[in-house]
C-alpha cells in the first residue's frame, strides 16, 4: 500500500483507522458517571468512536480511566523540518585525535544536574568514567577536561564553577521533574550567564529525556540531546563546535 | 526462614565481626563530641519550638547563642538548666525571650551539675513520656487494625503541597498502599535548620517540618481506620538537621525514617564527622520511639556499576547493622537496604538479582529489609518499566522482603501521577498474591547460578570490610570505595557544627535512652 506522506493518520491496525490509546485520571467518583465524562473529555480532545475500555476507584474521589478512540487528525511529513544535531559520531580515538590536532588542548566541560534534579542517570551516562551502553564517558577521554557537579546544584554555583575551571562547555541534565519546573530552571540559567554577560563564553547544552534540540534552541541553549544520546554523540558535537567557533574567531572554516 | 543458599557461616560471621571494629573505631570519634544539631534537637524535647520574627527556628536562636560564645561544649542543657533555675521559667519562654533578647542564658548564676539536672527532670520526663505514649499509640493501632502482608507496599508522595499529599497518601492506602514516604523537597538535608510549619510549596517534594508531620500522621490514621489497616509514615531523618528530624518525628509518631549518614556524605557532600556523630542521637531517638531506620546503601549501585560493586552494598548493610546497634536500634528495627539495579538485558540478570536478595535475606534474617525498585535503567518506556517492577516485586515476594518500595512505571519521567501508583500498587499486589507462597516450593540448585552470586558477592564483601577494618571507615570513604565517590573527613558540609564535649557536658535524653536500652534488652 502507498503511504500518502501529506495524510499521515496514527495506525492502530489498518492503515488510516487513527487507533489512540490514552489513559489519564480524573477528581470524579467511580462509576457511570465517570465514565461519561471521560469519554466526553476524549470526544473534546478531537477523538471519535470513544471507548473507555477500563475504568477504576482510586479512592478519595479520583478515577482513573484507559480510552481508546479513533483519531481524525492527520500531519503532512512533507512540511515537518526538524533541527537535529549532526549525530554523525566519530568515536572516541577519532575524538581525541580530532582535539588534540585541532586545538592542541584538552576541552573543558563542567557537567551538573540543576535545580530540584536528583537524578544524575543521564548526567552520569555521557560524563561518568564507565559512561553507558559501552561507550566510556568524558572523564574518560584523555582530550576532555570533566568535571560533574552531580545533582540538585545551583544554577549560580554551575555558573561559578565554569568560570573557575575555564570551561569551555556547560553540560545540563534534567530528567525527572514536577510540574515543568525543569524549563523555568533551564531559562533561568542562560538569563543569569546573559546577565553577567558571560554567555558567548561557553557552549550550553542540554540533555535529558523529554529535551529535544529544538527545544534547547527555544530556550536560548546551543544543542539539546534526547533519551538515548550516547557520549560520543555529545563529544564529538563538542569538539566539531568549539573547533567550528575558535575557527570564526581565528579564520580559517572549521570542517563541516 | 528456611536457609537455601547454603551461605558459609563462617564468613558471615568474619564479616560481622570487621564490621564491629569498624564500627567501634567510628563510635570512638562520636563519643566524646556533640554537634550543633544534636543540641537543637535536645531543645526540641525539651518542648521548644516555633520560630523568631525573622522566621529563625527557637533552638537556632538559643544554639547559635550558645556557639558563638563558645559555650557549647557544656552542652546546651546545661544552660537551660541554669536559666530554668534562676528564673523560674519553662524551656520554650527561655527560648522565645531569649529570641527577643530579653534574657542571656549564658549570663546566670552558678549551680552544681546535680541541681541543674534536677530542674531539666521534669522537662525530660514529659518529653520521653510523650514519645513512649506515641509508641504506645502504635502497637495499639497495630493490634487493633494489623498491617498487610509481607512484604509491605511502599509508596511515595510528592506533590509539595502537605494538604494535597495527605490526599494522595489516603488515595494510595485506599489502593492498597502500606507505608507512605513524603518525598523532601530537594535539597533540605543541606538545611542546618528544620522549616516551620504547615507549607504549600515544595521542590520536587515537600519540606519536612513537625507541623507536615502532624497533618499527613493524621491523615494516614484516618484512612487506616476506614480501611482497617494501619499505613506506616515515613520521612528523611537525614542531613544536617538529622536529630531534630528524629526528635520530631517521634514526638509525632512516624513509623520509619531514612537514617543513614553515609547517604548524607556519599551523595549530599556532608561532612563525615559531623553527620556521624548526628546519626547516633538520631538513632538513639529512633530507637526509643519504636521507629524502623531505613538505610541507604541501595544508592551506590546508582553511581557505581550494580554488577561489581553489588559487595559494597553488603559490606555497608554489616556496617549499619553494627552502628545502629551501638545507636539503641535493635534488629527488628533495622530497614537495611538492597537494590534491584542490574541492566535487565542481561542475560540471567533476574537470577542474579534473586541470589543476592535472597542473601540479604539470610544474612541479617531479623531485620526488616527494605528493598528498592529498579531506576537506574529505566527509560520513558512506560511500558517496559512497569514489566521490570513486576520482576523486581516477584524477586521480592520470592525472597521474603519486608518493605518493597514500589516502582513507579512513569519513574524516569516525573514525580508520580496519582494513578502511575495505582498502577504501581495493583502490579505488587497481582504478583505478590499469585506466587505468595512461591518461596517456600522451591530451593536452589547446588553450586547453580544463584547460589554462586551471592558466594561471590558475600566473598567481596568479606575482603572488602577486613580492608576498611585495617585502614578504617574515613580512610575507606575518602579513597573513593563508596559508589565511586571520594569524599575527606574534613570537606563537606557541617563540620563547623562540631565541637569537644567538656567535663559538664550532659545530653540528659541520650542518658536516659540509653539507660533504658541497657535495662530491658531495647527500649520498650
Amino acid at each position: 500500500m502507498q503511504i500518502d506522506e501529506k495524510r499521515i493518520r496514527a495506525y492502530g491496525d489498518t492503515f488510516n483507522d487513527g487507533q489512540v490509546q490514552l489513559s489519564f485520571s480524573l477528581p470524579v467518583e467511580h462509576g457511570p458517571r465517570g465514565d461519561e465524562a471521560a469519554r466526553i473529555l476524549a470526544g473534546h480532545m478531537g477523538l471519535e468512536e470513544v471507548e473507555v475500555a477500563f475504568s477504576r476507584d482510586l479512592g478519595q474521589g479520583f478515577s482513573y480511566y484507559i480510552v481508546y478512540g479513533r483519531c481524525p487528525s492527520y500531519v503532512d511529513l512533507t512540511q515537518i523540518q526538524i533541527t537535529q544535531v549532526e549525530v554523525e559520531a566519530m568515536d572516541y580515538y577519532e575524538i581525541n585525535r580530532f582535539i588534540e590536532e585541532r586545538m592542541g588542548r584538552p576541552l573543558v566541560v563542567v557537567g551538573a544536574c540543576t535545580g530540584t534534579d536528583a537524578h544524575t542517570v543521564g548526567l552520569d551516562a555521557i560524563m561518568n568514567m564507565k559512561g553507558y551502553a559501552g561507550e566510556y564517558g568524558l572523564e574518560r577521554y584523555p582530550q576532555f577536561e570533566a568535571y560533574n557537579m552531580g545533582s540538585q546544584v545551583p544554577n549560580s554555583q554551575v555558573i561559578s564553577r565554569a568560570v573557575e575551571v575555564e570551561a569551555d562547555v556547560i553540560l545540563i541534565s534534567q530528567v525527572v521533574t514536577q510540574k515543568n519546573v525543569h524549563l523555568e530552571n533551564l531559562t533561568n540559567l542562560v538569563e543569569l550567564l546573559e546577565a553577567e554577560g558571560l554567555r558567548e563564553k561557553f557552549l550550553l547544552i542540554v540533555g535529558g529525556p523529554r529535551i529535544s534540540h529544538e527545544m534547547a534552541l527555544e530556550l536560548g541553549f546551543d544543542a539539546g540531546f534526547g533519551s538515548g544520546t550516547l557520549p560520543p554523540q555529545v563529544a564529538t558535537y563538542i569538539a566539531r563546535e568549539i573547533y567550528r567557533r575558535q575557527g570564526s574567531q581565528s579564520g580559517p572554516p572549521g570542517e563541516r | 526462614m528456611e536457609k537455601k543458599l547454603n551461605l558459609d557461616e563462617e564468613k558471615i560471621g568474619r564479616a560481622r565481626q570487621a564490621a564491629a571494629s569498624i564500627a567501634e573505631g567510628i563510635m570512638e570519634d562520636i563519643l566524646p563530641r556533640t554537634t550543633v544539631a544534636v543540641e537543637r534537637a535536645i531543645l526540641r524535647l525539651l518542648g521548644v519550638d516555633g520560630i523568631d520574627i525573622a522566621e529563625i527556628p527557637l533552638p537556632n536562636v538559643v544554639v547559635e547563642k550558645v556557639q558563638e560564645a563558645g559555650a557549647l561544649p557544656c552542652g546546651v542543657a546545661h544552660w537551660m538548666g541554669r536559666t530554668i533555675l534562676a528564673t523560674g521559667k519553662d524551656p520554650q519562654e527561655i527560648a522565645r525571650e531569649v529570641s527577643e533578647g530579653n534574657l542571656d542564658i549564658l549570663d546566670q548564676p552558678l549551680y552544681s551539675d546535680e541541681e541543674i539536672r534536677r530542674a531539666l527532670e521534669p522537662y525530660v520526663r514529659q518529653g520521653l513520656e510523650w514519645i513512649r505514649d506515641q509508641r504506645r499509640r502504635r502497637d495499639k493501632f497495630l493490634e487493633t487494625l494489623g498491617t498487610g502482608p509481607r512484604p509491605l507496599l511502599y509508596v511515595i508522595v510528592a506533590t509539595g503541597d502537605i494538604y494535597e499529599d495527605a490526599l494522595q497518601a489516603k488515595s494510595a492506602a485506599e489502593q492498597g498502599a502500606d507505608i507512605v514516604a513524603v518525598i523532601r523537597s530537594t535539597a533540605q538535608s543541606l538545611l542546618d535548620y528544620v522549616p516551620y510549619g504547615a507549607t504549600r510549596e515544595g521542590f520536587g517534594g515537600t519540606f519536612a517540618t513537625q507541623e507536615n508531620f502532624r497533618i499527613m500522621r493524621q491523615a494516614l490514621d484516618e484512612v487506616g481506620e476506614e480501611i482497617g489497616r494501619y499505613i506506616y509514615l515515613v520521612n528523611y531523618c537525614s542531613g544536617l538537621a538529622m536529630p531534630e528530624i528524629a526528635a520530631m518525628g517521634a514526638l509525632e509518631r512516624l513509623d520509619m525514617m531514612l537514617n543513614d549518614a553515609m547517604y548524607g556524605v556519599l551523595f549530599r557532600d556532608i561532612n563525615m564527622q559531623r553527620t556521624f556523630i548526628d546519626q547516633h542521637f538520631s538513632r538513639m531517638i529512633n530507637g526509643y520511639a519504636g521507629i524502623i531506620i531505613n538505610t541507604g546503601e541501595d544508592n551506590y549501585l546508582t553511581t557505581a556499576d550494580p554488577f561489581e560493586a553489588a559487595h559494597t552494598v553488603l559490606a555497608s548493610q554489616f556496617m549499619n547493622e553494627q552502628l545502629g546497634l551501638r545507636s539503641g536500634l535493635v534488629e527488628e528495627q533495622l530497614g537495611l537496604g538492597h537494590a534491584f539495579e542490574l541492566d535487565p538485558d542481561r542475560e540471567d540478570g533476574w537470577l542474579l538479582e534473586l541470589g543476592q536478595a535472597q542473601m540479604a535475606r539470610e544474612i541479617f534474617p531479623r531485620a526488616p529489609l527494605k528493598y528498592m525498585p529498579p531506576t537506574r535503567y529505566m527509560s520513558g518506556d512506560i511500558f517496559r518499566t512497569h514489566l521490570v517492577d513486576g520482576m523486581f516485586n516477584l524477586v521480592g515476594v520470592i525472597s521474603g522482603q519486608e518493605i518493597q518500595l514500589l516502582g513507579m512505571p512513569s519513574e524516569a519521567i516525573h514525580t508520580p501521577h496519582i494513578h502511575d501508583r495505582a498502577l504501581a500498587i495493583d502490579n505488587a499486589r497481582y504478583i505478590m498474591n499469585n506466587a505468595r507462597h512461591l518461596g517456600e516450593e522451591i530451593y536452589f540448585k547446588p553450586g547453580g547460578k544463584i547460589q554462586k552470586r551471592a558466594f561471590q558477592v558475600l566473598d567481596e564483601a568479606l575482603e572488602l570490610l577486613e580492608k576498611i577494618a585495617e585502614l578504617g571507615l574515613p580512610r575507606a570513604i575518602d579513597e573513593g570505595w563508596f559508589a565511586g565517590i571520594s569524599r575527606s573527613p574534613q570537606g563537606g558540609k557541617g563540620l563547623e557544627g562540631v565541637v569537644d564535649k567538656e567535663e559538664h557536658y550532659f545530653n540528659p535524653f541520650l542518658e536516659a535512652m540509653a539507660a533504658k536500652r541497657e535495662g530491658t534488652g531495647h527500649a520498650d
